[in-house]
């Protein structure tokens, strides 16, 4: 790539010092882009807007923020009521963490569907998954702040989770909440955390896009790039393209803002913290259903169903274990999935499993909000054993059976023969 | 390919309506009737002269028990009452005076006091929790404040808990000092009904049968909880409209730059 020539004496005397412009340049201007992305390649790019929108709305909401057990609560309606503007920032604020998620899934299932995470893209999928487990521990902080009755019992049931630590899981729990149940140093220290964990996305966002530009954006096709013709310029292409969607996305954001901004939300955080009363059901945000489902699967000692080992696993350690597994199990993916052929198109089985894993994960979503009895818990059960032997059976054998469809030749080639730029190849 | 996106996203649409469904189904009690109020929907409005009638019943019936807190007698002039009323309505409550010149709360311990200011919040009708629950039964008079964003029916909860009194079917147990109600959680609350026909005297002339005092002060709860609901969609209107216009130049925009490509 030729380095550009600055004309403005102002520009060129920075960029010789400290090539900004140069950057800027190669890696959002000129930067090829494969020319057949498809419109689920916008989803990166929201995810990033939306990162500067909360980072932007919750600084001001911060302004006006108390965290105290005394006063949070009425401090949150002080913003609702008398700052000037207040609601709009809150509401954007706690539906921007659910368009955060809603954008963070997209991604990640268009990620699944065209096997971005395989080589030599591994690395940026694994931070990728960091970056989702920032977030989850972002919002999960993030929402302690109100200290209504789900901050506060949502926050009790988490930070328990870690007394299944061996030996010192108990110390770990009195350590975390500064005391000897979630009170007002948990409170603090968990706005401490939510003013940062931000900032650490923020960095791990930049790893991941330095990791992007090293080998560039995989495609719909999951072929390698072969020339120039296969490739467009970032800029106008992408820029377009990014701000349309963009534009799109603000619509359904805004419309939830303004018009059902409390549809995603638990109405009984509306009523303050209240460690005398126990809620009827202690649900987290629609974001965290599919783990609080796996979490809440495990039987006592089902690790040792057979009682054979000397230990007792119960319900809660085992359940703990498999929501974290659930979770990290997803940086080990690209060496789980041994199919060489990246993008589901060509591959006729992964294909349909794709699609059962998906569904397979909205149940869990729909399991995790209800009380895991009965025909619940067994659904519950079920799908969770699918989740995993997809990820671990699945995943690792099928290439060994699966027929593949032909790769194109090129990007270029297959486009021409399709007559269609921008839309994915159909089979 | 496309069959297939299309039977996952209705799969994925129907689960999701599945799991809201029956989130709002769990509790106990009868779901309450879905009524109409105005300021439902994107250009919904608060009815003025209702929410007056609303703050009425609340002042002369609920407020004996119930709190207001996050309420201040200025707010009320967002329902329709005049400065110069807000300050009447102030006054006529007695505040805790603060410190005098001396630096004293209390005088021979009682409670300094002065008249209300319109930026003072509306008084609470206890001085504390146990106060209220010895004057409850043992029961906690909730604050109203947030009651109407507080339950996932809204609006609809209040009107139906305050009309929802009846006579315990035979068999029911019923506990000492309840009374039965339709759609209270476990069908049995500590709060005597509170409104009976007549129970106020509207200076409109509106007849006060138990239906419209219930209806009336519980659009006024629904303005408490959410005093920012008409500015919220009067801007809202305008952003979306500016978001469409804008995106569909986007949109243009982008299809001229990409006919270039193929
Ligand atoms: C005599 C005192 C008293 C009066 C007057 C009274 N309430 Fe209550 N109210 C209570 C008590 C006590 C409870 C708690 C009931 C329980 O927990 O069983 C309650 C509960 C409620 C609830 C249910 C709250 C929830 O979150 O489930 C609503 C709504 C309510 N009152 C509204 C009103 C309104 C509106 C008025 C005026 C028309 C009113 N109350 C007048 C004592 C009273
Ligand atoms: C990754 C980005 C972020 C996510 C996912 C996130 C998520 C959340 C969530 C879910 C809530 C609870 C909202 C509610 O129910 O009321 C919240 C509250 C809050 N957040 Fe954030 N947040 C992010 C960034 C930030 C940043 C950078 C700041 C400060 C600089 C901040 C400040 C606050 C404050 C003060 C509150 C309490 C006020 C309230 O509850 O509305 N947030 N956040």
């Amino acid at each position: 790539m030729a380095t550009p020539t600055w004309n403005n004496p102002v520009i060129k005397w920075v960029d010789d010092r400290l090539p900004i412009f140069t950057f800027v340049q190669h890696s959002a201007i000129d930067y090829p882009t494969p020319k057949n992305l498809n419109y689920w390649w916008n989803f990166g790019s929201l995810a990033g807007v939306i990162l500067v929108i909360m980072i932007a709305t919750g600084i001001f909401l911060s302004f006006n923020y108390t965290a105290h057990v005394d006063m949070a609560f009425d401090s949150v309606e002080r913003i609702m009521r008398d700052v000037n503007y207040g609601w709009m920032f809150r509401y954007i604020h706690m539906n921007g963490g659910t368009m955060f998620f809603l954008i963070i899934y997209i991604h990640i299932f268009r990620g699944m569907y065209y096997g971005s995470y395989k080589a030599p893209r591994e690395l940026l999928w694994i931070i990728g998954v960091f970056i989702f487990l920032a977030m989850m521990a972002t919002a999960f902080v993030g929402y302690v702040l109100p200290w209504g009755q789900m901050s506060f019992w949502g926050a009790t049931v988490i930070t328990n989770l870690f007394s299944v630590i061996p030996f010192v899981g108990n110390d770990i729990v009195t350590w975390l909440w500064g005391g000897f149940s979630v009170d007002n140093p948990t409170l603090n220290r968990f706005f401490s955390l939510h003013y940062l964990l931000p900032f650490i996305i923020f960095a791990l966002v930049f790893l991941h896009l330095w990791a992007l530009h090293t080998h560039k954006s995989n495609n719909p096709l999951g072929i390698e790039v072969k020339g120039d013709q296969d490739e467009l310029p970032f800029h106008p292409y992408y820029t377009i393209k990014d701000l349309y969607g963009l534009g799109v996305f603000m619509i359904f954001f805004m419309g939830v803002t303004f018009f059902a901004p409390n549809f995603f939300g638990e109405p009984e955080n509306y009523l303050p913290a209240n460690p005398m009363v126990t809620p009827a059901a202690i649900v987290p945000e629609w974001y965290f259903l599919p783990y609080y489902a796996i979490l809440r699967a495990t039987p006592d000692n089902f690790v040792d169903a057979w009682g054979i080992l000397p230990v007792i696993i119960d319900a809660k350690t085992s359940g703990v274990i498999l929501m974290f597994a659930s979770i990290l199990l997803l940086c080990l993916l690209p060496w789980l999935d041994r199919s060489k052929v990246r993008s589901a198109t060509f591959r006729p089985i992964y294909k349909q499993l794709y699609w059962i894993f998906l569904a397979d994960c909205l149940v869990l979503g729909w399991i995790g909000a209800n009380p895991p009895e009965g025909m619940m818990l067994l659904i519950g059960r079920i799908a969770t054993f699918w989740y995993f032997f997809h990820l671990l059976i699945l995943l690792p054998l099928v290439p060994y059976w699966e027929k593949t469809k032909e790769l194109p030749e090129s990007i270029s080639a297959a486009v021409t023969a399709n007559g269609e730029g921008s839309k994915e190849t159909s089979s | 390919m496309k069959k297939q996106t299309f039977i996952a996203w209705i799969t994925a649409g129907l689960l999701l309506a599945f799991s809201f469904n029956s989130a709002l189904a769990a509790g106990g009690a009868t779901p309450p009737p879905k009524l109409k109020w105005s300021f439902h929907g994107p250009f919904g409005t608060f009815d003025r002269a209702q929410m007056k009638r609303g703050w009425q019943v609340y002042k002369e019936v609920c407020a004996g028990c119930h709190s207001l807190h996050q309420i201040y007698y200025r707010n009320l002039q967002d329902i329709g009452f005049s400065a110069g009323e807000v300050k009447k309505i102030a006054a006529e409550d007695e505040v805790a005076a603060g410190p005098n010149e001396d630096g004293e709360t209390h005088d021979g311990g009682e409670l300094l006091v002065r008249p209300g200011k319109p930026f003072d919040k509306l008084i609470k009708p206890f001085a504390n929790d146990a106060a209220a629950r010895a004057a409850n039964n043992g029961a906690l008079p909730p604050d109203l404040s947030l009651t109407s964003k507080a339950h996932a029916t809204g609006v609809d909860y209040i009107a139906a808990v305050l009309t929802g009194y009846k006579d315990p079917p035979s068999g029911f147990k019923m506990n000492e000092g309840m009374a039965y109600n339709t759609y209270f959680a476990g069908n049995q609350i500590a709060m005597p009904a509170p409104l009976s026909a007549d129970a106020v005297e509207y200076a409109d002339g509106t007849k006060a049968t138990v239906e419209q005092m219930a209806l009336d002060v519980s659009t006024f709860l629904a303005w408490a909880a959410e005093p920012e609901m008409e500015e919220r969609k009067r801007l809202g209107i305008k952003v979306i409209l500016f978001l469409i216009v804008l995106t569909a130049l986007l949109y243009a925009l982008k299809r001229r730059i990409w006919a270039k490509v193929h």
